[in-house]
Protein backbone atom coordinates (compact mmCIF):
# COMPACT_ATOMS: atom_id res chain seq x y z
CA UNK A 1 0.00 0.00 0.00
CA UNK A 2 1.23 3.44 -0.85
CA UNK A 3 0.10 6.54 1.00
CA UNK A 4 1.02 9.96 -0.26
CA UNK A 5 0.71 13.21 1.68
CA UNK A 6 0.47 16.16 -0.68
CA UNK A 7 1.45 19.53 0.71
CA UNK A 8 4.20 22.10 0.61
CA UNK A 9 5.50 21.18 4.04
CA UNK A 10 3.25 23.19 6.30
CA UNK A 11 2.42 22.03 9.82
CA UNK A 12 -0.83 20.50 8.67
CA UNK A 13 0.98 18.19 6.28
CA UNK A 14 3.24 16.93 9.05
CA UNK A 15 0.21 16.29 11.26
CA UNK A 16 -1.56 14.44 8.45
CA UNK A 17 1.52 12.30 7.77
CA UNK A 18 1.78 11.41 11.47
CA UNK A 19 -1.89 10.45 11.61
CA UNK A 20 -1.54 8.33 8.48
CA UNK A 21 1.44 6.53 9.97
CA UNK A 22 -0.50 5.86 13.17
CA UNK A 23 -3.52 4.63 11.24
CA UNK A 24 -1.47 2.26 9.10
CA UNK A 25 0.38 0.95 12.13
CA UNK A 26 -2.72 0.29 14.19
CA UNK A 27 -4.33 -1.44 11.21
CA UNK A 28 -1.23 -3.61 10.94
CA UNK A 29 -0.67 -2.58 7.34
CA UNK A 30 2.74 -2.19 5.85
CA UNK A 31 2.24 1.11 4.14
CA UNK A 32 4.84 3.20 2.47
CA UNK A 33 4.26 6.83 3.42
CA UNK A 34 5.55 9.36 0.98
CA UNK A 35 5.50 13.14 1.29
CA UNK A 36 5.00 15.01 -1.94
CA UNK A 37 6.13 18.61 -1.47
CA UNK A 38 6.82 19.73 -5.02
CA UNK A 39 4.10 22.03 -6.32
CA UNK A 40 4.34 20.68 -9.84
CA UNK A 41 3.90 17.13 -8.60
CA UNK A 42 1.03 18.15 -6.32
CA UNK A 43 -0.65 19.86 -9.24
CA UNK A 44 -0.34 16.57 -11.10
CA UNK A 45 -3.04 15.20 -8.82
CA UNK A 46 -5.43 17.97 -9.81
CA UNK A 47 -6.19 19.06 -6.29
CA UNK A 48 -6.55 22.61 -5.02
CA UNK A 49 -6.31 22.47 -1.27
CA UNK A 50 -3.53 20.95 0.74
CA UNK A 51 -2.84 18.87 2.68
CA UNK A 52 -4.32 16.08 0.64
CA UNK A 53 -4.23 12.35 1.19
CA UNK A 54 -3.67 9.90 -1.65
CA UNK A 55 -4.07 6.17 -1.09
CA UNK A 56 -2.76 3.91 -3.85
CA UNK A 57 -2.92 6.72 -6.37
CA UNK A 58 -6.43 7.85 -5.51
CA UNK A 59 -7.20 11.23 -3.89
CA UNK A 60 -9.34 10.54 -0.82
CA UNK A 61 -9.24 13.84 1.02
CA UNK A 62 -8.21 17.43 0.38
CA UNK A 63 -7.77 20.50 2.52
CA UNK A 64 -8.00 18.92 5.91
CA UNK A 65 -6.06 17.01 8.51
CA UNK A 66 -7.87 13.73 8.97
CA UNK A 67 -7.55 12.02 12.32
CA UNK A 68 -5.93 8.59 12.57
CA UNK A 69 -9.40 7.08 13.07
CA UNK A 70 -10.74 8.74 9.90
CA UNK A 71 -7.75 7.50 7.93
CA UNK A 72 -8.23 3.97 9.30
CA UNK A 73 -11.75 3.98 7.90
CA UNK A 74 -10.38 4.98 4.48
CA UNK A 75 -7.71 2.29 4.58
CA UNK A 76 -10.26 -0.48 4.79
CA UNK B 1 -28.25 55.45 17.94
CA UNK B 2 -26.68 56.05 21.33
CA UNK B 3 -27.01 52.37 22.08
CA UNK B 4 -25.35 51.52 18.80
CA UNK B 5 -22.50 53.88 19.62
CA UNK B 6 -22.07 52.26 23.01
CA UNK B 7 -22.11 48.80 21.43
CA UNK B 8 -19.51 49.92 18.91
CA UNK B 9 -17.25 51.34 21.62
CA UNK B 10 -17.50 48.35 23.90
CA UNK B 11 -17.59 45.43 21.47
CA UNK B 12 -15.44 46.68 18.63
CA UNK B 13 -13.16 49.24 20.20
CA UNK B 14 -13.23 47.37 23.49
CA UNK B 15 -13.24 50.48 25.65
CA UNK B 16 -13.71 48.22 28.66
CA UNK B 17 -10.47 46.46 27.88
CA UNK B 18 -8.61 49.72 27.50
CA UNK B 19 -9.96 50.87 30.90
CA UNK B 20 -9.04 47.55 32.46
CA UNK B 21 -5.50 47.69 31.08
CA UNK B 22 -5.21 51.29 32.31
CA UNK B 23 -6.10 50.06 35.79
CA UNK B 24 -3.53 47.31 35.53
CA UNK B 25 -0.72 49.51 34.22
CA UNK B 26 -1.41 52.51 36.51
CA UNK B 27 -2.47 50.86 39.73
CA UNK B 28 -1.14 47.34 39.32
CA UNK B 29 2.29 48.17 37.94
CA UNK B 30 2.40 51.70 39.36
CA UNK B 31 3.37 53.28 36.04
CA UNK B 32 2.61 56.79 34.97
CA UNK B 33 0.16 56.54 32.08
CA UNK B 34 1.43 59.75 30.52
CA UNK B 35 5.02 58.51 30.51
CA UNK B 36 6.54 56.79 27.52
CA UNK B 37 6.88 53.45 29.22
CA UNK B 38 3.38 53.55 30.67
CA UNK B 39 1.94 54.43 27.28
CA UNK B 40 3.94 51.73 25.50
CA UNK B 41 3.01 49.03 27.97
CA UNK B 42 -0.66 50.01 27.78
CA UNK B 43 -0.64 50.06 23.96
CA UNK B 44 1.08 46.69 23.84
CA UNK B 45 -1.11 44.82 26.33
CA UNK B 46 -4.36 46.36 25.14
CA UNK B 47 -3.66 45.83 21.43
CA UNK B 48 -2.40 42.28 21.80
CA UNK B 49 -5.44 41.18 23.81
CA UNK B 50 -7.85 43.06 21.55
CA UNK B 51 -6.39 41.62 18.36
CA UNK B 52 -6.42 38.08 19.69
CA UNK B 53 -10.05 38.36 20.85
CA UNK B 54 -11.13 39.79 17.49
CA UNK B 55 -8.99 37.29 15.60
CA UNK B 56 -10.56 34.31 17.35
CA UNK B 57 -14.14 35.47 16.94
CA UNK B 58 -13.67 36.62 13.36
CA UNK B 59 -11.68 33.65 12.09
CA UNK B 60 -14.31 31.38 13.57
CA UNK B 61 -17.14 33.22 11.82
CA UNK B 62 -15.32 33.45 8.48
CA UNK B 63 -14.23 29.84 8.54
CA UNK B 64 -17.79 28.76 9.17
CA UNK B 65 -18.91 30.62 6.05
CA UNK B 66 -15.85 29.37 4.17
CA UNK B 67 -16.81 25.78 4.80
CA UNK B 68 -19.61 26.34 2.28
CA UNK B 69 -17.14 27.40 -0.39
CA UNK B 70 -14.33 24.88 -0.88
CA UNK B 71 -12.12 25.73 -3.88
CA UNK B 72 -13.86 23.15 -6.08
CA UNK B 73 -17.19 24.86 -5.58
CA UNK B 74 -15.67 28.31 -6.09
CA UNK B 75 -14.21 27.08 -9.36
CA UNK B 76 -17.59 25.70 -10.47
CA UNK B 77 -19.36 28.96 -9.66
CA UNK B 78 -16.74 30.99 -11.51
CA UNK B 79 -16.84 28.68 -14.52
CA UNK B 80 -20.49 29.56 -15.01
CA UNK B 81 -19.92 33.32 -15.34
CA UNK B 82 -18.70 35.31 -18.28
CA UNK B 83 -17.05 38.68 -18.77
CA UNK B 84 -16.85 41.26 -16.03
CA UNK B 85 -19.50 39.41 -14.05
CA UNK B 86 -16.98 36.63 -13.57
CA UNK B 87 -14.36 39.12 -12.34
CA UNK B 88 -16.77 40.64 -9.86
CA UNK B 89 -17.81 37.20 -8.61
CA UNK B 90 -14.16 36.17 -8.32
CA UNK B 91 -13.33 39.28 -6.29
CA UNK B 92 -16.32 38.66 -4.01
CA UNK B 93 -15.54 34.97 -3.52
CA UNK B 94 -11.96 35.96 -2.80
CA UNK B 95 -13.19 37.74 0.32
CA UNK B 96 -14.62 34.60 1.89
CA UNK B 97 -12.09 32.05 0.76
CA UNK B 98 -9.20 30.86 2.87
CA UNK B 99 -5.93 32.29 1.92
CA UNK B 100 -2.41 31.61 2.83
CA UNK B 101 0.41 31.91 0.38
CA UNK B 102 0.83 28.14 0.52
CA UNK B 103 -2.62 27.63 -1.01
CA UNK B 104 -2.39 30.21 -3.79
CA UNK B 105 -0.39 28.02 -6.18
CA UNK B 106 -2.66 24.95 -6.11
CA UNK B 107 -5.61 27.33 -6.56
CA UNK B 108 -3.94 29.02 -9.50
CA UNK B 109 -3.17 25.69 -11.16
CA UNK B 110 -6.61 24.27 -10.36
CA UNK B 111 -8.43 27.29 -11.78
CA UNK B 112 -6.27 27.66 -14.87
CA UNK B 113 -6.16 23.98 -15.81
CA UNK B 114 -9.96 23.87 -15.59
CA UNK B 115 -10.13 26.61 -18.20
CA UNK B 116 -10.91 29.68 -16.11
CA UNK B 117 -9.56 32.80 -17.82
CA UNK B 118 -6.50 34.47 -16.28
CA UNK B 119 -8.58 37.61 -15.71
CA UNK B 120 -10.88 35.76 -13.34
CA UNK B 121 -8.12 33.86 -11.56
CA UNK B 122 -6.16 37.04 -10.93
CA UNK B 123 -9.22 38.91 -9.66
CA UNK B 124 -9.53 36.12 -7.15
CA UNK B 125 -5.82 36.08 -6.28
CA UNK B 126 -5.76 39.84 -5.69
CA UNK B 127 -8.90 40.01 -3.59
CA UNK B 128 -8.22 36.93 -1.52
CA UNK B 129 -5.41 38.20 0.73
CA UNK B 130 -6.47 41.84 0.51
CA UNK B 131 -10.08 41.87 1.61
CA UNK B 132 -11.88 39.68 4.07
CA UNK B 133 -14.45 39.96 6.79
CA UNK B 134 -11.73 40.10 9.43
CA UNK B 135 -10.13 43.14 7.86
CA UNK B 136 -13.48 44.93 7.70
CA UNK B 137 -14.30 44.40 11.36
CA UNK B 138 -10.74 45.16 12.47
CA UNK B 139 -10.71 48.40 10.51
CA UNK B 140 -14.09 49.31 11.96
CA UNK B 141 -12.69 48.56 15.39
CA UNK B 142 -9.56 50.63 15.05
CA UNK B 143 -10.85 53.41 12.81
CA UNK B 144 -14.55 53.49 11.95
CA UNK B 145 -17.16 51.88 9.72
CA UNK B 146 -16.81 54.43 6.93
CA UNK B 147 -13.13 53.61 6.55
CA UNK B 148 -13.77 49.88 6.78
CA UNK B 149 -16.37 49.91 4.02
CA UNK B 150 -14.29 52.21 1.85
CA UNK B 151 -11.36 49.79 2.21
CA UNK B 152 -13.51 46.85 1.08
CA UNK B 153 -15.00 48.72 -1.85
CA UNK B 154 -11.58 49.89 -3.00
CA UNK B 155 -10.01 46.45 -2.53
CA UNK B 156 -12.75 44.88 -4.65
CA UNK B 157 -12.39 47.48 -7.38
CA UNK B 158 -8.64 46.88 -7.46
CA UNK B 159 -9.21 43.11 -7.74
CA UNK B 160 -11.80 43.42 -10.52
CA UNK B 161 -9.86 45.95 -12.58
CA UNK B 162 -6.44 44.38 -11.93
CA UNK B 163 -7.72 40.98 -13.05
CA UNK B 164 -9.51 42.47 -16.06
CA UNK B 165 -6.34 44.29 -17.11
CA UNK B 166 -4.27 41.11 -16.91
CA UNK B 167 -6.92 39.36 -19.01
CA UNK B 168 -6.95 42.16 -21.54
CA UNK B 169 -3.16 41.94 -21.94
CA UNK B 170 -3.58 38.32 -23.13
CA UNK B 171 -0.72 36.85 -21.15
CA UNK B 172 -1.87 33.23 -21.34
CA UNK B 173 1.39 32.37 -23.11
CA UNK B 174 3.23 33.50 -19.99
CA UNK B 175 1.86 30.68 -17.88
CA UNK B 176 4.13 27.66 -17.47
CA UNK B 177 3.01 24.90 -19.83
CA UNK B 178 2.54 22.21 -17.20
CA UNK B 179 -0.26 24.27 -15.65
CA UNK B 180 -2.52 23.75 -18.66
CA UNK B 181 -1.64 20.07 -18.77
CA UNK B 182 -2.45 19.46 -15.11
CA UNK B 183 -5.39 17.13 -14.66
CA UNK B 184 -8.59 18.35 -13.09
CA UNK B 185 -9.34 16.04 -10.20
CA UNK B 186 -12.68 14.30 -10.18
CA UNK B 187 -12.52 14.29 -6.41
CA UNK B 188 -15.52 16.41 -5.59
CA UNK B 189 -15.25 18.37 -2.41
CA UNK B 190 -18.59 20.12 -2.72
CA UNK B 191 -18.90 21.27 0.85
CA UNK B 192 -21.78 19.05 1.87
CA UNK B 193 -20.80 18.44 5.45
CA UNK B 194 -22.65 18.50 8.73
CA UNK B 195 -22.95 21.49 11.00
CA UNK B 196 -20.76 19.91 13.64
CA UNK B 197 -18.06 19.35 11.03
CA UNK B 198 -18.29 23.01 10.03
CA UNK B 199 -17.94 24.06 13.66
CA UNK B 200 -15.02 21.71 14.09
CA UNK B 201 -13.40 23.09 10.94
CA UNK B 202 -13.91 26.68 12.10
CA UNK B 203 -12.41 25.89 15.50
CA UNK B 204 -9.42 24.21 13.90
CA UNK B 205 -8.90 27.22 11.63
CA UNK B 206 -8.80 29.56 14.65
CA UNK B 207 -6.10 27.45 16.32
CA UNK B 208 -4.13 27.10 13.13
CA UNK B 209 -4.24 30.77 12.16
CA UNK B 210 -3.53 31.96 15.70
CA UNK B 211 -0.55 29.61 15.67
CA UNK B 212 0.65 30.98 12.39
CA UNK B 213 0.24 34.70 13.06
CA UNK B 214 0.85 35.24 16.77
CA UNK B 215 4.47 36.19 16.26
CA UNK B 216 3.54 38.68 13.52
CA UNK B 217 0.92 40.19 15.79
CA UNK B 218 3.42 40.62 18.65
CA UNK B 219 6.00 42.14 16.28
CA UNK B 220 3.34 44.37 14.70
CA UNK B 221 2.06 45.61 18.04
CA UNK B 222 5.65 46.06 19.26
CA UNK B 223 6.45 48.25 16.26
CA UNK B 224 3.13 50.04 16.75
CA UNK B 225 3.98 50.73 20.43
CA UNK B 226 7.43 51.99 19.42
CA UNK B 227 5.98 54.34 16.81
CA UNK B 228 3.30 55.40 19.24
CA UNK B 229 5.57 56.41 22.09
CA UNK B 230 9.22 56.49 21.09
CA UNK B 231 9.80 57.72 17.57
CA UNK B 232 9.48 61.51 17.47
CA UNK B 233 6.49 62.67 15.49
CA UNK B 234 8.71 64.98 13.45
CA UNK B 235 10.69 62.08 12.05
CA UNK B 236 7.58 60.24 10.97
CA UNK B 237 5.80 63.20 9.45
CA UNK B 238 9.00 64.28 7.71
CA UNK B 239 9.03 60.96 5.87
CA UNK B 240 5.37 60.02 5.69
CA UNK B 241 3.47 63.21 6.59
CA UNK B 242 0.19 64.14 4.94
CA UNK B 243 1.81 67.00 3.04
CA UNK B 244 4.43 64.75 1.47
CA UNK B 245 3.29 63.56 -1.93
CA UNK B 246 5.77 60.71 -1.93
CA UNK B 247 4.54 59.25 1.39
CA UNK B 248 2.23 56.78 -0.35
CA UNK B 249 5.00 55.55 -2.61
CA UNK B 250 7.41 55.10 0.30
CA UNK B 251 4.76 53.17 2.26
CA UNK B 252 3.97 50.92 -0.69
CA UNK B 253 7.57 50.14 -1.58
CA UNK B 254 8.36 49.42 2.07
CA UNK B 255 5.33 47.16 2.41
CA UNK B 256 5.52 45.10 -0.77
CA UNK B 257 8.39 42.73 0.12
CA UNK B 258 7.14 42.28 3.69
CA UNK B 259 5.21 39.25 4.64
CA UNK B 260 2.60 39.51 7.35
CA UNK B 261 -1.12 39.40 7.47
CA UNK B 262 -3.65 42.01 8.30
CA UNK B 263 -3.60 41.21 12.01
CA UNK B 264 0.07 42.08 12.24
CA UNK B 265 -0.09 45.22 10.10
CA UNK B 266 -3.12 46.91 11.66
CA UNK B 267 -1.41 48.00 14.88
CA UNK B 268 1.32 49.62 12.80
CA UNK B 269 -1.23 51.43 10.63
CA UNK B 270 -3.09 52.51 13.76
CA UNK B 271 0.03 53.99 15.35
CA UNK B 272 1.04 55.72 12.11
CA UNK B 273 -2.33 57.44 11.77
CA UNK B 274 -2.16 58.61 15.38
CA UNK B 275 1.24 60.10 14.60
CA UNK B 276 -0.15 62.25 11.83
CA UNK B 277 0.44 59.98 8.85
CA UNK B 278 -2.26 60.22 6.20
CA UNK B 279 -4.97 57.58 6.33
CA UNK B 280 -4.33 56.67 2.69
CA UNK B 281 -0.63 56.21 3.41
CA UNK B 282 -1.32 53.91 6.38
CA UNK B 283 -3.91 51.84 4.50
CA UNK B 284 -1.56 51.67 1.53
CA UNK B 285 1.12 50.19 3.75
CA UNK B 286 -1.38 47.58 5.00
CA UNK B 287 -2.50 46.69 1.49
CA UNK B 288 1.06 46.42 0.22
CA UNK B 289 2.10 44.11 3.04
CA UNK B 290 -0.92 41.81 2.72
CA UNK B 291 -1.41 41.73 -1.05
CA UNK B 292 2.16 41.17 -2.18
CA UNK B 293 5.07 39.54 -0.43
CA UNK B 294 8.39 38.07 -1.38
CA UNK B 295 7.45 34.48 -0.39
CA UNK B 296 4.25 34.55 -2.44
CA UNK B 297 6.05 36.00 -5.46
CA UNK B 298 8.69 33.28 -5.29
CA UNK B 299 5.94 30.67 -5.27
CA UNK B 300 4.03 32.32 -8.08
CA UNK B 301 7.22 32.31 -10.15
CA UNK B 302 6.97 28.51 -10.28
CA UNK B 303 3.77 28.66 -12.29
CA UNK B 304 4.01 31.85 -14.35
CA UNK B 305 6.82 33.28 -16.44
CA UNK B 306 8.59 36.47 -15.47
CA UNK B 307 6.68 38.94 -17.72
CA UNK B 308 3.33 37.89 -16.24
CA UNK B 309 4.70 37.96 -12.70
CA UNK B 310 6.12 41.45 -13.21
CA UNK B 311 2.86 42.62 -14.80
CA UNK B 312 0.93 41.31 -11.81
CA UNK B 313 3.29 43.01 -9.34
CA UNK B 314 3.25 46.27 -11.32
CA UNK B 315 -0.55 46.39 -11.60
CA UNK B 316 -1.11 45.69 -7.91
CA UNK B 317 1.63 48.08 -6.77
CA UNK B 318 0.42 50.93 -8.98
CA UNK B 319 -3.18 50.22 -7.99
CA UNK B 320 -2.30 50.45 -4.32
CA UNK B 321 -0.35 53.69 -4.78
CA UNK B 322 -3.28 55.21 -6.67
CA UNK B 323 -5.72 54.13 -3.97
CA UNK B 324 -3.50 55.66 -1.27
CA UNK B 325 -3.37 58.99 -3.04
CA UNK B 326 -7.16 59.04 -3.52
CA UNK B 327 -7.82 58.14 0.14
CA UNK B 328 -5.39 60.79 1.36
CA UNK B 329 -7.27 63.40 -0.62
CA UNK B 330 -10.66 62.09 0.52
CA UNK B 331 -9.59 61.37 4.12
CA UNK B 332 -11.44 64.34 5.67
CA UNK B 333 -14.67 62.64 4.58
CA UNK B 334 -13.94 59.63 6.77
CA UNK B 335 -12.23 60.88 9.90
Amino acid sequence: MNIKILGSGCKKCVALADNARDAAQSAGLSAEIEKVTDIVEIAGFGIMSTPALVIDGKVVSTGKVLSAAEISALLK
Amino acid sequence: MEFFGWLNDQLLRMQWLSDLVTLLVRDGLGMDMSSRWGGSVHFFIYDVIKIFILLSVLIFAISYVQSYFPPERTRRILGQRRGMGANVTAALLGTITPFCSCSSIPLFIGFTSAGLPLAVTFSFLISSPLVDLASVILLASIFNWGIALAYVAIGLVLAVLGGALIGWLRLEGQVEDFVFQSPVSDYDNDGVISRSERIEFAGAQVTEIAHRVWLYVLIGVGIGAAIHNWIPQDYITALLGQDKWWSVIVATLAGVPMYADIFGTLPIAEALVQKGVGLGTALTFMMAVTALSLPSMIMLKRVVKLPLLLTFIAIVTLGIILIGIVINVAAPLFM
